[in-house]
């Protein structure tokens, strides 16, 4: 028996990664770790990938996503730091009201996606000359100096490298974290809000979203309490830790994008799917990097669409496989595939070219060289279990 | 009276007669971690030692299944397709792959017993 594809169990010891401020606590509970975006990361911990996904959409799972990038954006000369910003992402960010939380991209000049990032301007508290960004983690470093560079003058970077984020995600994950800040109006609030949280004294940032299709808080937080706040969720009989390995199966039935495979600087957000995300004041305007390319996309469609791919039979399709036509023409590529423990068989998503991206198309995949039958569907592949109030 | 031999490749072979019986072994599920798919060899295959007799995915990542040693398939556990987490629950049992009559039972000196398998799981650990 030998690996033949990528594999997430490597167990190399690189003496140079970095550790979130729960390291300790993930040895505790007896984590397999492995390097990711130069951390040591724990990929499952003792219950397994199948049973912390299917924990987590069950009750509530937590997860350290502490090794992405915070970031205060601070506006320099009075002006609101969403005008620089939207220099480099399609986003509508100025009319974001303090409180409220939105997904973007950083685009460059060809219309490629740079990062993936969820902005929120903060609420009042907080300072509102400021905007609070989340990049991911093998991309913090070349977007923090991307941004700095870009908008020296207007607005300046700090990063928040003293700050740890946790996700709680879950039906049971409102309830658990409300417990546990000991307010239970965290219940109600707003998908895509913030709210703050008070916990040993210290401020906590609290978001209602996460990457997982589940409703549930992503929680920033200084560093010296992550633990002790990270043990206080997890007291709670429904919060179980979850690693790498459920948060992929777990963002791919939700049909979220993973950047550096299904999103990369090859792909505009048309063809990703992501126009949902651009602002409507935007694609009027532009202003932003590759904005021809992307209104011209949105004007006459892409030449090539993200869709969820269902194998027909039991075998997994993974990153990297080709997809093809009935009739046998290569039509596109799968940018992330496994098994689906919800869903209950094999779930992928990929691009197809636009002539293709009708679900319900047939499509074949060339799994270890042989055609396995497959269908264009939509995703998400679990339905999404937001908090809608 | 069968004995059961070991792959550096993580497969066994319990052996009666010509007959050998596969599958993968427990430290291998260890690794691989929850079975979600398994695809065997055909009846009648013909496989070479060495040669690739299937596929175990799990969650994470998909791995080939080998022949520990040359010879014809004359069987293969089909419970498998429809139940592929029996490999996590009893690798070394009711988890068997598929059988096969051996060509060269000579092969099977290139193997290692139980013994010597525990310390070459413990070595690579």
């Amino acid at each position: 028996m030998a690996e033949s594809s990528s594999d997430t169990t490597g167990m190399s010891a690189d003496g140079d990664l970095s550790r979130t401020p729960l390291h300790a606590l993930h040895l505790e509970l007896g984590a397999k770790m492995v390097p990711f975006a130069g951390y040591d990361m724990p990929v499952q911990y003792p219950m397994g990938v199948l049973k912390e996904h299917q924990h987590c959409r069950a009750a509530a799972g937590l997860f350290d996503v502490s090794h992405m990038g915070q970031a205060w954006l601070v506006a320099e000369a009075g002006e609101d730091p969403a005008a620089p910003l939207e220099m480099l992402v399609p986003a509508e960010i100025q009319a974001l009201k303090p409180g409220r939380q939105r997904y973007t991209q950083f685009t460059n000049g060809a219309g490629g996606i740079l990062d993936d990032l969820m902005v929120t301007r903060p609420v009042g508290e907080l300072g509102a000359d400021r905007l609070y960004l989340v990049v991911n983690a093998a991309c913090k470093e070349a977007d923090f100096a991307y941004m700095s560079e870009k908008l020296a003058g207007r607005a300046r970077l700090e990063r928040l490298d003293d700050r740890a984020l946790i996700a709680v995600q879950g039906p049971e994950a409102a309830a658990a974290v409300a417990h546990v800040f000991d307010d239970r109006d965290l219940t109600t609030a707003p998908f895509m809000s913030q709210s703050l949280g008070r916990f040993a004294g210290e401020v906590c940032w609290l978001s209602r979203s996460g990457y997982t299709g589940e409703d549930g808080f992503e929680i920033s937080m200084p560093t010296a309490i992550a633990e002790e706040l990270t043990r206080a969720l997890l007291a709670v009989e429904a919060v179980a830790p979850i690693g790498l390995g459920a948060r992929d199966s777990l963002r791919l039935e939700a049909g979220l994008c993973l950047y550096g495979h299904d999103i990369d600087t090859g792909t505009t957000p048309v063809e990703a799917g992501l126009v949902w995300s651009i602002g409507k004041r935007r694609r009027g305007e532009g202003g932003f990097p590759g904005a021809e390319t992307i209104q011209a996309q949105i004007a006459d469609g892409a030449p090539r669409r993200r869709v969820g791919i269902r194998p027909d039979g039991r075998a997994p399709a993974r990153e990297g496989v080709e997809i093809s036509s009935e009739s046998g023409e290569g039509i596109g590529t799968i940018t992330s595939g496994g098994f689906g423990p919800s869903f209950g068989g094999p779930v992928a998503m990929g691009y197809v070219r636009a002539d293709h991206a009708e679900p319900g198309t047939a499509v074949r995949l060339t799994v270890r060289g042989k055609a396995q039958p497959a269908t264009v569907v939509a995703l998400p592949f679990v339905p999404a279990n937001f908090y809608r109030g | 009276m069968s004995k059961t031999y070991y792959s550096e490749d993580h497969e066994w072979i319990e052996v009666e007669g010509d007959i050998g019986t596969i599958g993968v072994t427990n430290f291998a599920q260890e690794q691989l971690g929850d079975v979600v798919f398994v695809e065997l060899p055909e009846v009648g295959d013909s496989l070479d030692q060495g040669g690739e007799a299937g596929v175990v995915e799990s969650v994470k990542a998909a791995s080939e299944v080998y022949a520990p040693v040359s010879g014809e398939v004359t069987e293969v556990n089909d419970d498998l397709a429809d139940n592929p987490g029996m490999v996590n629950d009893e690798p070394e049992d009711g988890a068997w792959f598929f059988k096969l009559k051996l060509s060269d039972p000579a092969e099977l000196d290139d193997l290692m017993d139980a013994a010597a398998y525990k310390k070459f799981c413990k070595d690579q650990a």
